[in-house]
């Protein structure tokens, strides 16, 4: 073996002087190969891979995409339109990508669901829960601005709306609002970075990812159980046995996508964006995708505009230092009677906060709104860091192959630390 | 899933040969599933990168002839590209007829490169066969070469009275669009 040279085990020649000098083969093989498993996932466990496929269909579609579009406030709508009517199949790659935005909320919601339930942003993977937090943040910058590319009205007076956001910020907030439009009101120069930045972003958010999953691959995944792995008897090598899983997984959901793109593709759209943005007329109702609706209703149940815009930003935030936040040494729900209450009582809260910011904030749907909005700061600064204190786990299972809950011990109780490996198992 | 899979593997221990191949046939079918649906998903987004349909609307072009004196030419737009339409004189008629096509670098007569009874007019695709420039010779004042057609200002290549080529390093005839007249004075290019 020269100096230098990796130590590989490929068999093939060819692929061999490739990988002493390279890896990857072994790599692949380390990380997606062998790489130990818990034996336990439950199909909540396949939105990661759902996720990370979403943003390749939604890179690749996007690319062509750019190729039909132009830029230009004089030009970008009749440009959606030819790339509807005239482009070859230009109507498929942009239902595809529209609707794609969806299906790529949808799981990465259910994604974040799966990780507060199991627990999965606590110790040792906070930096990992908090690369998440990053990756939802640019995703939705990614996904605005993809919204105001199609220059229709909706596009027009989200970005306005949106982009005042920023004059909530005191003394300077005016100019960077100028700055963002590069100009008096949104126009031309705002398209033209919008288009820049939704191109770049999304590349961003696959460094982002990477980052995501080196990190899972040094702590390793949790799972149902939420107690650490103990040995290779709680595990499964990844392949075949989760790649099967996964595209099990992966089917359905294309053709939940799919059934979108063919049968239903402007169910999730507003038809007001069908009318090319005026910067004379404001629609009847401003209304942002159905993603963006939580956080829009939490804005709007502040009648303070610094309060609500803070706020919002907020409800984001709050989500970094969930892992210091919770003070239960549990991670998983089914072992924490009252908080997996709370977690599902969130997600309705979240549906209450979805339905506020759909309406107009008139009457019930304000005092809705604010409950709502309240609840959602109570669970996170109030709620988690109290029930993990108060709350009595249900005795933890001695490791994922043996899923049988021992009894209690008599003055031992129940021991969440029951995670401290116990190394007669590690046979 | 791990339960159902270690069963069926122990089940089908039993029966030797013929699991394998059934495995090997669950692992094929869908992988040539993935193949297939991989092809379905990669055709729209190449076939999105041919011309599109209002780009195939434009591909005919009507071309009025009677601004077009006697001697000169005139170059319209067809596909994007520069149509030479010329009103040849009866000199340069004759010439071009004449010619032997031992002679040509790439032989094809006269008579194969313009409509019957319309020997005035020809019609040429105006890029030049060797890489692609515009070849002069349209306006009666331009350079038009030893052969009194066209001259390629880029490196030099020479057309005659019919659009052939007459000295390199073009390789080939400039080419013939597809047109038709419509009536003597008009005609339809695409």
């Amino acid at each position: 073996m020269a100096a230098g040279l990796f130590k590989s085990e490929v068999k093939n020649p060819v692929l061999r002087w490739v990988d002493t000098r390279l890896p990857l083969i072994t790599m692949m093989q380390k990380e997606y190969g062998s790489f130990p498993t818990p034996r336990n996932f439950n199909y909540f466990w396949n939105f990661g891979a759902l996720a990370t496929v979403t943003l390749m269909i939604m890179i690749m579609t996007g690319v062509f995409l750019a190729m039909n579009y132009t830029p230009n406030a004089n030009m970008a709508f009749s440009s959606v339109q030819h790339i509807m009517r005239d482009v070859n199949y230009g109507w498929l790659i942009r239902y595809v990508h529209m609707n794609g935005a969806s299906m790529f909320f949808i799981v990465v919601y259910i994604h974040i669901f799966r990780g507060l339930y199991y627990g999965s942003y606590k110790f040792p993977r906070e930096l990992l829960w908090m690369l998440g937090v990053v990756i939802l943040l640019l995703m939705m910058a990614t996904a605005f601005m993809g919204y105001v590319l199609p220059w229709g009205q909706m596009s027009f007076w989200g970005a306005t709306v949106i982009t005042n956001l920023f004059s909530a910020i005191p003394v300077v907030g005016q100019s960077i609002v100028q700055w963002l439009w590069g100009g008096f009101s949104v126009g031309n120069p705002t398209l033209n970075r919008f288009f820049s930045l939704h191109y770049l972003l999304p590349f961003l958010i696959v460094g982002v990812v990477f980052l995501h999953v080196v990190a899972l691959h040094i702590t390793g995944s949790n799972n149902p159980l939420g107690i650490d792995v103990k040995g290779p008897q709680d595990t499964l090598p990844f392949h075949p046995y989760y790649t099967v899983k996964d595209s099990v997984g992966l089917c359905v959901f294309l053709l939940i996508w799919a059934a979108f793109v063919f049968f239903m593709p402007n169910l999730l759209g507003d038809t007001i964006n069908s009318i090319p943005a005026n910067p004379l007329q404001t629609p009847a109702d401003v209304v942002p995708e159905w993603y963006f609706l939580p956080f829009y209703a939490i804005l709007r149940s502040v009648p303070n505009k610094v309060l609500g815009v803070a706020l919002m930003f907020a409800s984001i935030g709050v989500l970094f230092v969930l892992p210091w936040l919770d003070t239960s040494p549990v991670r998983s729900c089914r072992f924490r009677p009252i908080y997996r209450i709370l977690v599902p009582l969130l997600v309705v809260d979240l549906f209450a906060l979805g339905y506020v910011g759909a309406h107009h904030p008139q009457g019930f749907v304000v005092l809705l709104g604010r409950v709502a909005t309240a609840w959602y700061f109570l669970h996170f600064l109030v709620f988690t860091p109290l029930v993990g204190w108060f709350e009595t786990p249900l005795p933890l299972p001695e490791s994922i192959a043996k899923p049988i809950v021992r009894k209690p011990h008599s003055g031992g109780g129940p021991i969440p630390g029951g995670a401290v490996a116990k190394p007669m198992e590690n046979a | 899933m791990a339960d159902t899979l270690a069963t069926a593997g122990h089940a089908g221990s039993g029966h030797g040969p013929a699991d394998k191949s059934k495995r090997d046939f669950l692992v094929m079918l869908p992988l040539a599933g993935a193949v297939v649906g991989a092809g379905a998903i990669a055709w729209p987004l190449i076939d999105s990168m041919n011309p599109s349909s209002d780009v195939l609307a434009l591909a005919s072009t009507e071309v009025d002839l009677t601004p077009i004196s006697e001697g000169s030419g005139i170059t319209v737009m067809w596909r994007g590209k520069p149509i030479f339409v010329r009103y040849r004189t009866a000199k340069e008629i004759k010439e071009a007829e004449d010619v032997k096509l031992s002679e040509l670098i790439e032989p094809q007569a006269d008579s194969a490169r313009v409509k019957p009874g319309h020997a005035q007019w020809i019609v040429l695709i105006g890029i030049c066969t060797h890489l692609g420039c515009i070849p002069l010779g349209n306006k009666p004042t331009d350079p038009r070469g030893e052969w009194g057609g066209w001259f390629c200002p880029c490196h030099g290549s020479q057309y005659d009275t019919s659009g052939r080529v007459r000295h390199g390093p073009a390789p080939l005839n400039l080419y013939l669009p597809p047109y038709a007249f419509l009536n003597d004075k008009r005609i339809k290019i695409g």
